[in-house]
């Protein structure tokens, strides 16, 4: 149920089969894009493929706020390391 | 690739780990349940507990639409696929699911006719392509694979393609979900949701859930990083005193999922008033069987199946392990009388079952393993 | 949070003296088999080893060495049976004379002679069958090696797939290659593989056509005598275990050399080499290049001191020339092939039970 990876739209039928070819890493594979009718799918879009289906488009927006908002948190993270490390460093006597 | 290495990449992870461990409450453990075989598979591929405190558990849940196939529904499956001029097109997870007589790989080593497919539309094309045979697509799956089910047999309808049927095994994620609260028997205290299942049916329906049982829900995707955050927002919900339901997939499931998905369902199936699950007894209006405008391209219909319940081989307890009263490793088969070579039960077949899984995958303490520190 | 720790996989293990039979516990055979896991393996050691039990068998490794004057001759043999017969980057031919030039090279001999078994349904094109004659003999040419006997049978239309071919060759084992074995790898040692993983398997996958999927990606399908020979001069009897990953991929022969030398190897995720296009299709599937079948890779288990002259020489070599060390030998568990993953966590390499099968869940 659940095996399901991004592919890039490279070209849409337009043969009235609501099909189109996608990549996923250089395997191209004819994708069913009936689900996504409504999504004014085009050449460059990303979608989530499962068993020969678009099920989803993906939205770079979240994804790029996503990967951001844990970037932020590493970031936070690894200050926070440094932090710590200089703040024993520039305190002798303290362990 | 795109899309998916961000999402495995180490660094993240670590800060995330961290902060789950400071959201923690001292001296509480946490069962966190994820109910979907592809997290089972994720967590386990990529050594994802690594970065979790002792004290959060992910309990593996009933997603895995193969596991919780009862052996019955199995044998109905194979006597089709045994029967002369069938040609039975399955997933490539079914072919070794034993029944009680052997898989679809022992079928076919006995002259079945049985083939892997990729897609429900190569099924439909094998019907196209070969009109001498009764081709059976042996359809399971949550509701992420339904939408293609039933595209593919809008198109079958359009085409009057003869010679094809659909054996319906769809179920539904929200019955189970609640037959498991309501058992009450595992304490849970939150859960993963279904990233694929929801880009489908959105988030909505998992409201309820959170506010009648009072547990967070944090939608997950499918990569390692994503399942990580998904814990943290759990467990962060759990700090906070909260009970919601959260998008942590929010690059592909939406708060209303996918309406056409949803219509073409509606259009081609419907749910049956009961449906038996593997382990957790029959439930109501849990599975889809096909329309009555779709009646000839029921396989139920267009042969006779045995329709006899088999109970599981009494050693079998699948149903704990889907329920999440127990780990793959707490089953008393595990590992010895069940293995993936010879399995009883489907935990230990599928490929995102909890057994085999955590068999194929995580059945070492590797934190005892001398393995040189990764450089 | 894992369970149990276990020692020693429950795979596989090497031939132990006084070990009971193992009931074999099928009526039929199934196509799980013939795909070189654990299925095949039970198969083997239920009904071939026990029948044909021999100290020469017993080890089990690619080829049987047995002592001729007082000389070490490797002695193999292999059947090929692929669908399609002609696929991008090769066909049946090439398999047939590089797989059996591969798995003497494997024991450390350069081939000698090989022999040619045709097993060809009535109704094959005899042009089709000159083209696999026409690549076994370039295959021959470009290792260097005659092919000098065969035999020829004709079975009725619909008992034969087509063609089958069956070679077995000998060749003298190299001196510096005497102790090479599945049995000889020793914690320290590296893991070296020769080039990227899964191209043969994926290639062959997509030429079938059910999948619909198409991609540009060749078989590896090679004969590798000449890459084990620059090794050899370069690393010699450092080179513990040579084993050409084919069906079952890297992660199979890297199980059977765990279980056969008792100890445990530890791949790092980040460091195995596959094409983009065969991680494509091994996403879109749900497959594990690490079990997808390669025709010409070399897996290579070599002492820790020797393995900059052995990776050198191997990239210094035309087929070698993506060759990177993917793990170390470890002393436990034993048995066991682990990864640690590129996410920083860790997981078993089991052996599978059959064939990889394209997944949805």
């Amino acid at each position: 149920m659940c095996l399901g990876i991004p592919g890039q739209v490279t070209e849409l039928l337009d043969d009235g089969s609501q099909h189109a070819w996608a990549d996923v890493s250089g395997a191209r594979r004819r994708v069913n894009v009936a689900l996504l009718e409504d999504e004014d799918l085009k050449v460059g879009d990303w979608v989530l493929i499962h068993v020969g289906f678009a099920l989803a488009k993906l939205d770079e927006q979240e994804a790029a706020e996503t990967l951001q908002l844990l970037e932020g948190m590493a970031k936070a993270y690894t200050d926070e390391l440094e932090a710590m490390a200089s703040s024993s460093t520039s305190a002798p006597g303290q362990s | 690739m795109r899309y998916v290495d961000e999402f495995r990449d180490r660094d993240k992870a670590v800060a995330l780990a961290v902060r789950i461990a400071e959201l923690c409450t001292p001296g509480r453990h946490y069962k966190i349940m994820e109910i979907c075989g592809g997290h089972t598979h994720t967590i386990y591929k990529h050594g994802l507990e690594h970065h979790l405190p002792p004290t959060v558990e992910l309990v593996h849940g009933p997603g895995c639409p193969v596991c919780v196939i009862p052996m019955g529904r199995v044998d109905d499956a194979i006597s089709i696929a045994r029967t002369p001029g069938v040609t039975m097109a399955c997933f490539g997870d079914m072919l070794r699911v034993p029944g009680s007589q052997g898989s679809f790989l022992d079928a076919k080593a006995s002259g079945a006719d049985v083939r892997v497919v990729y897609s429900p539309l190569d099924a439909l094309q094998l019907a196209v392509d070969e009109p001498g045979r009764q081709v059976v697509f042996m359809a399971i799956g949550f509701e992420t694979t339904a939408p293609s089910t039933a595209l593919t047999l809008l198109r079958a309808k359009a085409l009057g393609v003869p010679n094809f049927s659909v054996f319906c095994n769809h179920v539904t994620i929200i019955p189970p979900l609640r037959a498991i609260l309501d058992a009450a028997d595992v304490e849970l205290d939150g859960f993963i949701g279904p990233g694929h299942v929801s880009a489908v049916i959105g988030c909505r329906p998992y409201e309820p859930i959170a506010r009648e049982y009072a547990k967070p829900v944090a939608v997950a995707g499918f990569e390692p990083l994503d399942v990580l955050q998904a814990v943290y927002l759990v467990v962060r919900q759990l700090a906070e005193g909260r009970a919601e339901v959260e998008n942590q997939y929010s690059r592909v499931v939406t708060w209303d999922g996918n309406p056409r998905a949803v219509e073409v369902i509606a259009a081609t199936m419907e749910p049956r008033p009961h449906f038996e699950w593997r382990g957790l007894g029959s439930i109501p209006w849990s599975a889809l069987s096909l329309r009555p405008e779709f009646a000839t391209f029921d396989a139920e219909k267009r042969f006779d199946v045995p329709g006899v319940r088999v109970a599981d081989p009494r050693a079998c307890q699948c149903g704990e392990v889907l329920r999440g009263r127990i780990r793959p490793w707490e089953c008393r088969v595990f590992g010895t009388a069940c293995t993936p070579e010879k399995p009883i039960g489907t935990c230990m077949v599928s490929s995102e079952g909890a057994c085999a899984a955590y068999y194929n995958f995580g059945r070492v303490n590797l934190k005892r393993s001398p393995a040189k520190a990764r450089t | 949070m894992t369970g149990p720790f276990v020692t020693g996989g429950p795979g596989p293990q090497g031939p132990e003296k006084g070990r009971k039979k193992r009931p074999f516990g099928h009526t039929v055979i199934n196509l799980a088999h013939g795909s070189g896991g654990k299925a095949t393996h039970s198969l083997v050691e239920s009904v071939f080893l026990d029948a044909f039990a021999n100290p020469i068998l017993a080890p089990l490794n690619d080829g049987a060495v047995v002592s001729v004057a007082g000389r070490p001759v490797a002695f193999t043999t292999d059947s090929f049976v692929v669908s399609p017969i002609f696929f991008p980057g090769g066909c049946l031919g090439d398999l047939a004379v590089n797989g059996t030039v591969n798995d003497l090279a494997a024991c450390g001999a350069q081939p000698l002679a090989l022999s040619a078994g045709f097993v060809i349904e009535e109704g094959f094109a005899v042009a089709d069958l000159e083209r696999v004659v026409g690549a076994m003999a370039a295959a021959a040419n470009a290792a260097g090696v005659p092919i000098v006997t065969g035999d020829t049978k004709v079975v009725e239309r619909g008992k034969g797939d087509g063609c089958y071919v069956n070679t077995s060759g000998i060749g003298l084992v190299d001196e510096r290659a005497v102790s090479i074995s599945g049995a000889a790898a020793r914690p320290g040692d590296r893991v070296i593989v020769s080039g990227p993983i899964g191209d043969h398997g994926t290639a062959v996958m997509l030429a079938r056509g059910t999948l619909g999927i198409t991609a540009d990606i060749v078989s590896d399908t090679a004969a590798l005598n000449g890459l084990v020979n620059v090794l050899l001069e370069a690393a010699g009897a450092a080179v513990h275990v040579l084993r050409d990953a084919t069906r079952g991929g890297v992660a199979t022969v890297l199980n059977e050399v765990a279980a056969a030398s008792r100890v445990a190897v530890v791949l790092e995720e980040t460091a195995l080499p596959v094409r983009p296009e065969v991680v494509g299709v091994c996403e879109l599937l749900g497959l594990d290049p690490l079990y997808v079948a390669c025709e010409g890779r070399m897996v290579v288990v070599v002492a820790p001191e020797a393995v900059e002259a052995a990776l050198g020489a191997m990239r210094a070599h035309p087929l070698g020339t993506g060759s990177v060390i993917i793990g170390e030998v470890v002393p436990e568990p034993a048995g066991l092939v682990l990864q640690n993953t590129g996410f920083g966590g860790a997981r078993v390499v089991d052996m599978l039970v059959g064939d990889p099968l394209p997944r949805i869940c």
